[in-house]
């Protein structure tokens, strides 16, 4: 075991400390006296003053999809205050499916297409390979996790390009055709095929981690008892590691949903994610201020509900997968 | 709607497909020898991952290898040419230079942000609220981020860009520096009326560094917290009892004790600035002279449509991220052995 872990140290530190996860948004830890007192009122105003720069811009954004095209384009969100005017005809106008408008929600449902399944998809794959990982004994396995570790260098990158090709031609060595070209380009299935591939080394590693750290005697008890492995990963692997599924789930879903690159390149026009329709509004639409902010909350809303919904999973995944590139 | 159920459908069909062949093969191996049956039952679960990250990830990292060596078509053999032209061209030299950039003050800036914060905010009132909004930027899209920084950093023909206002408040600036609000920051590259030469990045490029920060500051915060929570109290009481003050307890003792989690943090960053994309396309599409080579990249192969310059270019990613792995391996060695005396 010891090449893996080894390796695994590498880019895994925080690990350790992820037993203190539910504290680290919570800020209600039992028995800080000590380093409360550290917190000098400097730094608090320092805080104050960071907290403060880090609302403004989103705030402004905020603001400023509630007013009126006139209004944004003259005068600054801050004057929303002494001159309250409020409308929903940017939501509307960028909502609207009518010819011309932005069609949103067409593109948010893409999001969710894309999102969900290749959440599914990479998590469901992963654990499996998980479990032989940790569980399945067999010749290399040590050198072949070191080989998924080692993947979690690579820059997706390298990848987008040939996989664009085989997507669009097949793959072919001379005259022998070893993938058919199967009409992928431009689907939501290639670009579910490309985030489960780019994030697989990233979610086995994860899991692995987990997986591998579940009590030995358990899993040896129900083997001795006849258990085949089928049985013991359906009954006790997928119980067991819910609380890491539910983690990675999140945090794989928050990933896919920002994504841009992946989504762009395989998406074509139609099948793109909300995050690539949005930059393309900032292209075509860019003099058009009053709806790139309602366009730029709407491609907000969801994270923002998932974040503050789960925040105690999300931050607990944030922690376990600080290597996530 | 239908839409999205029509693909949820083709998913569960997807899924349950896939269940059904791998239990298919599962009950297969039944009819092996013993032997052979457990060597099948480990096959079927890697065999799905392995298939993804073969055909997905590890045949094309080498094929876009090999196509960095070839011409813009992928005919005629290069060697090294296509290297050579990213580093001798004046602009897609600019472009790795800004990467640099991108990682050295992106990467320190965001480290000391996350260190303040998580350092001054804990144990203090309204902790959670001040990290949630510092955390906030992290969670939503770097595209987002982008559109969110165009209604502060906008010129002219936008009128009312938050900078602008600023500096058009503030007495006595000259117009270089946004005296009249009418200055475009995306576009100069100079400030104050000096312009940097050519091979240097611009302000603009600090400016767009600046909403990379933005973004990545509250990972870093989470982190450090967590770090900085788990300092045994008993060392911080030992520190302050032979007469530290606060100042020196973090110093010597709480900054020593989280050394690993600062370069795992730095390290993450790093790689991410390296990437840089997302940001630039939705800002200034690398004009202006901001492009980095993560943003090259995709501009030379989807837009220009050259293969072999693009390819070369993900490689030099590739390149530059494996330095910074190793350097992180190392030091974190060192952290362990400081840790263990």
């Amino acid at each position: 075991m010891t090449i893996a872990d080894n390796s695994v140290q590498v880019l895994i530190t925080p690990l350790a400390e992820m037993k203190t996860a539910d504290t680290v948004m919570g800020g209600e830890p039992m028995g800080r006296s000590i380093s409360a007192t550290l917190s000098s009122r400097t730094g608090r105003w320092l805080v104050y003053g960071l907290v403060f720069f880090w609302t403004i811009p989103t705030f402004g954004l905020f603001v400023s999809s509630f007013r009126p095209e006139l209004a944004v384009k003259t005068t600054g969100w801050w004057s929303m205050f002494l001159h309250p005017s409020v409308t929903l005809d940017n939501y509307r106008t960028v909502l609207s499916s009518a010819p011309g408008n932005e069609n949103l929600a067409h593109f948010f449902l893409n999001s969710l297409k894309i999102t969900i399944p290749a959440t599914l998809f990479s998590v469901g794959i992963a654990l499996l390979a998980a479990y032989a990982f940790s569980w399945m004994k067999f010749k290399g396995r040590d050198w072949l996790f070191v080989a998924v570790v080692a993947l979690l260098m690579v820059p997706l990158q390298m990848a987008l390009i040939p996989l664009l090709r085989l997507f669009t031609h097949g793959a072919h060595i001379g005259s022998i055709t070893i993938i058919p070209y199967l009409h992928l380009n431009n689907s939501a299935s290639a670009i579910w095929i490309a985030h489960s591939a780019f994030g697989m080394p990233f979610c086995i590693f994860i899991l692995k981690n987990f997986v591998s750290s579940l009590p030995r005697e358990i899993i040896e008890a129900a083997r001795v008892d006849g258990a085949g492995h089928a049985t013991v990963f359906m009954r006790l692997i997928v119980p067991l590691t819910v609380p890491a599924i539910a983690s990675l789930s999140i945090f794989q879903f928050m990933w896919i949903w920002n994504d841009y690159l992946v989504g762009k390149v395989f998406g074509g026009t139609r099948n793109v994610p909300l995050t690539a329709h949005l930059a393309e509004m900032t292209g075509t639409r860019g003099q058009s201020w009053q709806l790139l902010t309602a366009a730029g909350m709407i491609a907000m809303i969801l994270p923002l509900i998932v974040f503050f919904a789960l925040q105690r999973y999300f931050v607990r995944g944030l922690l376990a997968g600080s290597v996530k590139g | 709607m239908g839409d999205l159920i029509t693909a949820l459908v083709i998913v569960a069909i997807g899924i349950g497909g896939l269940i059904a062949v791998l239990g298919g093969l599962y009950w297969l191996t039944r009819l092996f020898p013993t032997r052979w049956s457990e060597r099948a039952k480990i096959l079927i679960f890697l065999l799905p991952a392995s298939v993804l990250m073969i055909v997905g990830l590890v045949v094309p990292a080498i094929r876009t290898v090999y196509v960095s060596l070839l011409d813009n078509n992928s005919k005629k053999f290069l060697g090294l040419d296509n290297y050579h032209e990213i580093f001798t061209t004046a602009g897609t030299r600019l472009t790795v230079i800004n990467s640099l950039t991108w990682v050295l003050v992106g990467t320190t800036v965001t480290v000391i942000v996350g260190l303040a914060v998580a350092r001054f905010a804990d144990g203090m009132r309204g902790e959670k609220a001040a990290k949630s909004a510092i955390f906030i930027p992290g969670a939503v899209s770097l595209v987002g981020a982008g559109v969110i920084w165009r209604f502060v950093y906008d010129g002219p023909p936008f009128k009312v860009g938050l900078l602008n206002q600023v500096t058009k408040s503030l007495p006595g600036l000259p117009n270089s520096l946004g005296g009249d609000g009418l200055r475009s920051w995306f576009i100069e590259r100079g400030l104050a009326g000096i312009t940097p030469p050519s091979n240097a990045p611009g302000f603009n490029t600090f400016l767009l560094i600046v909403i990379f920060i933005w973004a990545s500051a509250g990972f870093a915060t989470v982190i450090f917290s967590a770090a900085i929570k788990g300092v045994p109290d008993s060392l911080i009481e030992a520190a302050k009892v032979d007469g530290a003050t606060n100042r020196q307890a973090f110093y010597k003792v709480t900054m020593p004790y989280i050394r690993a989690t600062i370069i795992t943090v730095a390290t993450t960053t790093t790689i991410a600035g390296l990437k840089a994309f997302d940001i630039i396309a939705a800002t200034t599409g690398g004009n202006f002279g901001t492009s980095t080579i993560a943003n090259q990249f995709f501009v030379t192969k989807f837009v220009q449509g050259r293969d072999g310059l693009g390819s070369a270019l993900a490689v030099v990613i590739f390149i530059l991220v494996i330095p910074v792995v190793v350097l992180n391996r190392r030091a974190q060695r060192r952290a362990e052995e400081l840790m263990a005396a």
